[in-house]
């Protein structure tokens, strides 16, 4: 394969991954935002505390995404922006609620408190929500149709539930005492629409597509792609065995709910890649046929080869910094006689 | 609903949107050097009185920067989106040119303020002061290198340059030519100036304010001196910038300052119109106040020059309101920066050997006309951009693509309908932030010193006495 073949592949690989990361990133945020309301007052602080310094970056990888789809895609980026306007909106107006009650939430008057907990909450729904809308309507080619539509709708139901797994992943990792006990209810009880769903998906998406269809049920590759599924039951398994068991949590195994369900979602994410691979809108549009310019892709090239691995590295250490179990955040030192903000 | 079409209510999207998002980057951009400096001023003053009245300062611009940031990055997200949802055409057109100036502003700006902005609000006792100096450094940089990238793409925008174009398509020559490109350094003087004035000004106003509140504390003063003396620095600069920026604007868009001046006809020695009524119809400046060759005088240097007038450029020219207007309220908005900042400034100076203890250096008076001035930034700004963007149409890339051709062709019915959306949320947000920053001027949260009151009289612009409560 030669270059000018080879460099519009590499931006499909470089969106594919920028999406993934912001899907289980941004996910967990999400997915902690969704489960707001089944918190007590004082439990929200703390879980808004988990994710405070991590949010911004994570949504970061979204515009990333969009970046690239715009930089190296550019005749696809107008077809799948202008197919998904209203979707597209809908997640705008919850990422800005979302975004903007981190901070109005413990500045504005006491008083108001509630009402952005709320736009909290309903900010991250919407955005959840409707992403996994979008995504539905991409994998049925944007065709409109009852079963398409109820496709997408159940992906819209879906995403959801599986950010707020993440998120309760997440809490269980970043807290303790009562809210880690109820972060694991709260993964126990999500397991089953999760599981569900996901195998309704699975089952779903061949019936829909016929170009999904064709690729995963010829006899070489079926037995090929194989252990997509099966990790899948087993990633849901590790979860399932370790939110019944507190001991397992209390000796320091929580992340393995977490980490079974990032493995999902990277399953999930490789089954998708190679079902659509090498659209980038099913049936209308390849790859090559969407890339920008050779000299264009080239110059963007060198500085995803730079940047990229620089921005893995600052944000391991943010990560380090941020390590372990959250506590209530400040702007000063926690020596200091000032701690109340967040 | 004809007249509302889509490419209308497309336009009114995108400006709304822009608009919206352009208000936070332009304090943030600015505001994160002021903190920047509270930062250094508190080290070197470590173990005297000052450093804690340094740290006050600090906090609570902290805070204000913290919620800023939060909308910057909420709009901005949506501004990303903007482009594929409402200008299919724009990407498909000089997306080889637009996506990798975008793509830069990702990859070395956003990521880095971004992650960054996490250490340096919240990670004060997590990393050592080294550490956190260098986060906030980088957040810092972040937002002035993603004025850099954007300012390029919206620079070539108006002034392209490095291109090809193959079958309808742009292609990149030189990317030197294109990320400098003619306008480029003027405007990016000019928005950083522009930003150093919007900050300046919400840092005197608000703390202006806290003082007529009495509700300031010893980082109060230190602030309101801060924001008061960059302000008299910035002012000048930046008009000088501007003046520069319209000669340039003169040489590569000459209809466009053809609309700030409102001269309809080609004519040698053109009258400097100061006020009036454009009136588009009859192609003429109704009620106008002018100053006889005064335009040639200072756009070409000659009492005599002929200035092209709207006239020469038939079909391809802005209204002529609105830009006409957008630059008077932005000139207006630099000058009265400048009386303002160097009426103030002047009166620091001509105390600064005096002790505190004679009383706050500002009458209640000048308190208030600062604190009326606190957005004064965002409307000079929002002016100019106006002047800047209205003034490029009917082209949204200048000389060479028509808005008109690039937009997307949705039902009117829902570019209005989301449109509506986003001006009810921000409006609702806007209010929400002046509210919110007026509270915490109101409440800045940091307790009083436990060291004796007289123990921070030392502090540079006065201690104690300055708290505003006896003024
Ligand atoms: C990267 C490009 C870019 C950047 C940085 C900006 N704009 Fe812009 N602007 C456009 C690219 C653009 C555009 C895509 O080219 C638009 C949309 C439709 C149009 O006519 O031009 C536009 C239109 C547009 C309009 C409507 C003008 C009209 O349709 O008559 C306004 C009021 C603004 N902009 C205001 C702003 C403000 C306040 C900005 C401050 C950040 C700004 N623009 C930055
Ligand atoms: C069409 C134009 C624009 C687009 C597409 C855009 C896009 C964005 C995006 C996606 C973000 C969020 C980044 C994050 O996640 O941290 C952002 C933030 C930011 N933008 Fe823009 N932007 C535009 C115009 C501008 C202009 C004209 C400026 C400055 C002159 C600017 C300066 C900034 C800054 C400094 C931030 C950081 C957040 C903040 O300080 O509030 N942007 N922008
Ligand atoms: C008083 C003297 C000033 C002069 C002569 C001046 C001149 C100009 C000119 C000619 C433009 C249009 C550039 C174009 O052709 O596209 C412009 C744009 C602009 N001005 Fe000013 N300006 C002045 C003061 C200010 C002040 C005080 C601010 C804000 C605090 C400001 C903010 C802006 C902004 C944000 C733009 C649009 C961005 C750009 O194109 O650089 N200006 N100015």
């Amino acid at each position: 394969m030669d270059w000018p073949t080879l460099l519009p592949l590499v931006f499909m690989a470089v969106m594919g991954l920028a999406l993934l990361a912001y899907v289980v990133l941004d996910g967990y945020d999400l997915g902690v935002g969704v489960l707001l309301p089944f918190a007590t007052e004082s439990e929200k602080d703390l879980m808004v505390a988990s994710i405070g310094p991590f949010w911004d970056a994570n949504e970061t990888w979204l515009v990333l995404g969009v970046g690239v789809l715009l930089v190296a895609f550019p005749l696809a980026h107008g077809v799948v922006l202008s197919a998904l306007y209203l979707p597209v909106a809908v997640m705008l107006v919850g990422l800005i609620l979302r975004g903007v009650s981190f901070d109005f939430r413990v500045k504005a008057r006491a008083a108001r408190k509630g009402m952005w907990n709320a736009f909290f909450a309903a900010g991250s729904f919407m955005a959840a929500a409707a992403q996994g809308w979008m995504l539905g309507r991409y994998l049925t080619a944007f065709v409109h149709g009852t079963w398409t539509d109820l496709f997408a709708l159940g992906i819209a139901i879906t995403l959801p539930t599986a950010y707020a797994m993440l998120g309760a992943g997440w809490l269980i990792m970043k807290t303790d005492g009562s809210l880690q006990e109820k972060a694991v209810r709260w993964a126990r009880t999500l397991l089953w629409p999760m599981g569900a769903a996901l195998v309704a998906i699975s089952l779903a998406t061949p019936l829909v597509s016929p170009t999904v269809f064709a690729k995963w049920f010829a006899m070489p590759q079926f037995l090929g792609l194989l252990p997509i599924p099966v990790a899948c039951i087993a990633a849901w398994l590790a979860a399932f065995h370790v939110t019944r068991r507190p001991k397992v949590v209390q000796a320091g195994y929580g992340w393995v709910v977490f980490g079974s369900t990032v493995l999902v979602f990277v399953l999930a994410f490789l089954g998708l890649a190679y079902s659509i691979y090498p659209y980038i809108v099913i049936d209308k549009l390849t790859v090559w046929q969407a890339a920008s310019a050779h000299e264009s892709l080239v110059v963007i090239f060198a500085g995803v080869a730079v940047t990229l691995p620089a921005i893995v590295a600052y944000t391991v250490f943010m990560y380090r910094v941020f390590w372990g179990k959250a506590s209530p955040l400040s702007y000063t030192a926690p020596a200091g006689p000032l701690t109340e903000e967040s | 609903m004809e007249a509302l079409d889509t490419l209308l209510l497309s336009r009114i999207q995108f400006g709304t949107n822009i608009a919206f998002h352009i208000l936070f980057p332009t304090i943030n951009i600015a505001l994160c050097w002021f903190l920047v400096y509270f930062r250094l001023r508190h080290d070197a003053a470590r173990g005297t009185p000052a450093a804690r009245a340094w740290e006050e300062a600090y906090y609570l611009w902290t805070k204000v920067f913290a919620l800023s940031f939060a909308l910057g990055v909420v709009s901005g997200i949506t501004m990303s989106f903007q482009f594929g949802t409402n200008w299919p055409g724009y990407m498909e057109r000089v997306g080889n040119i637009a996506g990798p100036l975008l793509g830069y502003e990702v990859l070395t700006a956003f990521f880095l303020e971004a992650t960054f902005l996490g250490i340096m609000l919240f990670g004060r006792g997590r990393v050592s002061d080294r550490v956190h100096l260098v986060a906030t450094l980088m957040v810092a940089a972040g937002t002035t290198l993603s004025a850099f990238w954007i300012l390029s793409l919206n620079s070539w925008m108006q002034t392209p340059a490095g291109f090809t174009v193959i079958d309808g398509r742009y292609h990149a020559q030189d990317w030197f030519a294109i990320v400098f490109n003619p306008s480029f350094p003027y405007r990016l003087a000019h928005k950083l100036l522009a930003s150093t004035l919007t900050a300046a000004f919400l840092v005197a106003g608000l703390s202006a304010y806290q003082l007529l509140r009495g509700t300031g504390n010893a980082g109060t003063g230190l602030a309101l001196r801060t924001g008061v003396i960059a302000a008299a620095i910035a002012a000048p600069l930046q008009i000088f910038a501007g003046d520069l920026h319209g000669l340039n604007t003169l040489q590569h868009q000459p209809a466009k300052i053809a609309a700030i001046e409102g001269i309809w006809h080609t004519e040698r020695g053109a009258a400097l119109t100061l006020f009036g009524i454009p009136n588009e119809r009859e192609r003429r400046t109704d009620y106008a106040v002018q100053l006889p060759r005064m335009a040639s005088l200072v756009l070409a240097h000659d009492l005599d020059a002929e200035l092209q007038g709207l006239d020469a450029f038939p079909g391809a020219h802005p209204p002529v309101a609105p830009v006409f207007w957008g630059f008077r309220v932005m000139v207006g908005m630099g000058v009265l920066m400048l009386a303002l900042s160097w009426a103030l400034a002047w009166r620091l100076w001509r105390r600064r050997a005096r002790p505190a203890a004679e009383g706050p250096p500002f009458t209640r008076l000048q308190l208030r006309l600062l604190a009326a001035m606190t957005f004064s930034g965002w409307i000079a700004t929002l002016a100019g951009w106006i002047v800047t963007e209205v003034g490029r149409q009917p082209f949204m890339i200048y000389g060479q693509l028509r808005t008109a051709d690039l937009v997307a062709q949705h039902a009117p019915g829902t570019v209005l309908a989301t449109l509506l959306v986003y001006l009810a949320v921000y409006a609702f947000l806007l209010v929400s932030y002046v509210l919110v920053l007026m509270y915490m001027a109101r409440h800045p949260a940091m307790p009083t010193p436990e060291a004796p009151q007289g123990a921070t009289a030392a502090t540079p612009i006065g201690g104690p006495g300055w708290t505003g409560k006896e003024a």
